[in-house]
């Protein structure tokens, strides 16, 4: 029986993922480009969080300045497109507003602002800025008897500033087990692969020696991101991490495999295709 | 779901700021710097994972072993050119402004400045070259590092301006910065018989009702308004500030003598830049000009498009033309 409601669940939520990408694609054809690889990388992840009804997140979406809201931090703020996508999915933007994506005066600016887009909670861009905030909003919330959560998503590169370590050194010490890092982590920066920028493994032993509980999921295993997500609940001795391993494209076999990924061109032709196997994938 | 219907994508994040019929030149400090590499072994390149989007990818397959990727780490690298310069090699270290200034300031302050080594910090997308938002915008640039002491600060006009500008801030022995136009990169001052000088001002073309001093991609801007003016039967002096500090003071108060119209014209805050550089050399010297700064508004600017946000804030050539009218009438 509960292996039925578990599954029923993960289904539910692999849709969403699905909606999320279908609307991340929407989104770059506006465009014609962008971070469209990583937008689909992530989809499950952001599923796990905003899935309507099913989703990890405390929110009220038509509400987003609830003061009892979990906070989800997007720090990569190049990931708007994946964040926008899920907040329509929660059902704190219009599904039809993601058309005007990149546009001028649009409330949905390629790169994620706390001052354009409701449920944006900060403004980042710049990297590694995400992780000092979630430290404070722990602090606060403790301190005010708030019970709500806060989560950063953070990308694997982010791993490459100094704040990120400073931040996760804090949130150690203070044993702020209200504060989750998730780390999407798709091995691809903006010169070339990770592995070649900077090395940044072992991920999970750096943040075990910082004093984070780290728990390490395949990051687009829908059941795998729901039991991990099910462990940091649990765990209320200091701050955990989620570390997901994604797959640039997901979703759309061709996308996976290209080269160019980190900022995508997708010719006009492919966004059609491009759908088409994405329904094809969860069909 | 219908496929959406095709809207603006100039709001990329390294959208071209080129007119449609300009000439360019691709990635001039790339090249200049490889160049340059090939006679003087002990030029060094750095990046902090943006050596596609600084042009710095030409030096780095032209001299691999000479070039050091530090990851984004934008303090580690700063510090990492320090120590580079401390042993006998001349670094150039590129990122975007915004990372080079707010977030590695103390690293170039302390560690560069501060010991006066000859490192070369490059600085892409200044002012407002990306309609990507505040985060890359780096509008406060200049005010930030004018205060630095011993700091040198290029703000060149286009691919010319660059490419000669490269090998003088290798040679000059203190620390540098360089605000660097990248990619596609206009051509404009190879017809104004025009060399770059280090500390030098030069003045294009001379006029009797309106000056312009101008710095940056500006000056190609203020020679597009100067032509279009003459039209209207305005004419217009430019008077191109390529370093920013130290200033030119000669030339500037040479510039501002007589009853012209005064216009400052920089892709920067109006706060901390060639403007007020200009207003207090003025008022140091004693002389009562008014001046007329065409320049970023003190606020955050919008994420969109660039043509768009060249208009709005005026940097467009639309913009400074109405803006010179509007103060002569």
């Amino acid at each position: 029986m509960t292996t039925t409601i578990i599954e029923t669940k993960a289904t539910r939520i692999a849709q969403a993922a699905t909606r999320i990408r279908r609307s991340a694609l929407l989104m770059g054809e506006v465009q014609g480009q962008g971070y469209i690889g990583q937008a689909l990388g992530v989809a499950d992840v952001l599923a796990v969080f905003y899935a309507r009804d099913d989703g990890e997140l405390r929110l009220r979406p038509d509400d987003p300045g609830w003061d009892g809201r979990d906070r989800f931090l997007l720090s990569i703020g190049h990931y708007a497109i994946a964040l926008y996508a899920a907040l329509a999915e929660a059902g704190t933007i219009p599904l039809e507003e993601l058309e005007t994506y990149g546009a001028d005066e649009s409330r949905l600016p390629m790169s994620g602002m706390a001052s354009y887009t409701p449920g944006m909670e900060i403004s980042g861009g710049s990297l590694g800025h995400g992780l000092g905030v979630a430290c404070g909003m722990g602090l606060g919330l403790r301190h005010r008897g708030n019970p709500a959560r806060v989560f950063n998503l953070l990308s694997d590169g982010e791993l490459d500033e100094g704040s990120t370590w400073e931040a996760a050194l804090a949130c150690a010490h203070h044993r702020l087990s209200n504060v989750t890092a998730i780390v999407d982590v798709n091995g691809l920066q903006a010169d070339g692969p990770t592995t070649g920028v900077l090395r940044t493994e072992p991920v999970t032993a750096k943040w075990e020696a910082f004093g984070w509980h780290a728990v390490r999921v395949d990051g687009n295993d829908v059941p795998a991101l729901l039991a991990g997500v099910d462990e940091i609940r649990s765990h209320l001795d200091g701050p955990s991490v989620l570390i997901c391993d994604t797959r640039i494209g997901r979703g759309v076999p061709f996308l996976e495999t290209r080269e160019k990924a980190h900022f995508m061109p997708v010719a006009e032709h492919e966004w059609q295709a491009a759908r088409h196997a994405l329904e094809g994938d969860r069909s | 779901m219908s496929a959406p219907v095709k809207r603006l994508t100039t709001s990329a994040m390294i959208a071209s700021f080129a007119d449609a019929d300009q000439r360019t030149n691709s990635v001039p400090f790339g090249h200049a710097l490889a160049r340059l590499a090939d006679e003087r072994p002990e030029i060094v390149g750095l990046s902090a994972d943006l050596a596609k989007y600084t042009d710095m990818h030409v030096f780095r397959d032209a001299h691999p072993e000479r070039f050091f990727q530090m990851g984004m780490a934008e303090q580690a690298m700063l510090g990492a050119a320090a120590g580079l310069a401390e042993v006998g090699l001349v670094p150039f270290a590129s990122t975007y402004s915004v990372f080079a200034t707010r977030r590695a300031y103390d690293f170039l302050c302390l560690d560069i400045a501060e010991p006066n080594l000859n490192v070369n910090v490059v600085g892409a997308l200044p002012g407002l070259t990306t309609g990507y938002g505040p985060s890359h915008q780096a509008t406060e640039d200049l005010a930030i590092l004018r205060a630095c002491p011993n700091l040198t600060i290029v703000d060149p006009c286009d691919s010319v301006d660059i490419e000669q500008a490269v090998p003088a801030l290798a040679d000059h022995p203190g620390p540098t910065y360089l605000r660097l136009l990248r990619g596609k990169v206009p051509t404009v001052l190879d017809e104004y018989d025009y060399r770059f000088e280090l500390g030098r001002a030069a003045s294009l073309r001379g006029g009797n009702d309106v000056v312009f001093i101008s710095t940056g991609l500006m000056t190609m801007r203020a020679l597009q308004a100067a032509e279009r003016l003459q039209k209207d039967h305005v004419d217009v002096a430019v008077l191109h500030v390529p370093t920013i500090k130290p200033l030119d003071t000669d030339a500037i108060l040479n510039a501002v003598r007589g009853d012209r119209l005064v216009v400052t014209c920089e892709n920067h805050t109006r706060i901390g830049g060639l403007s007020e550089a200009v207003a207090a050399t003025v008022a140091y010297a004693g002389i009562a000009t008014r001046i007329v700064p065409a320049a970023l508004p003190d606020e955050f600017l919008a994420a969109g498009a660039l043509p768009t946000l060249h208009d709005r804030y005026g940097l467009s050539t639309d913009a400074l033309c109405a803006r010179v009218k509007k103060e002569l009438s």
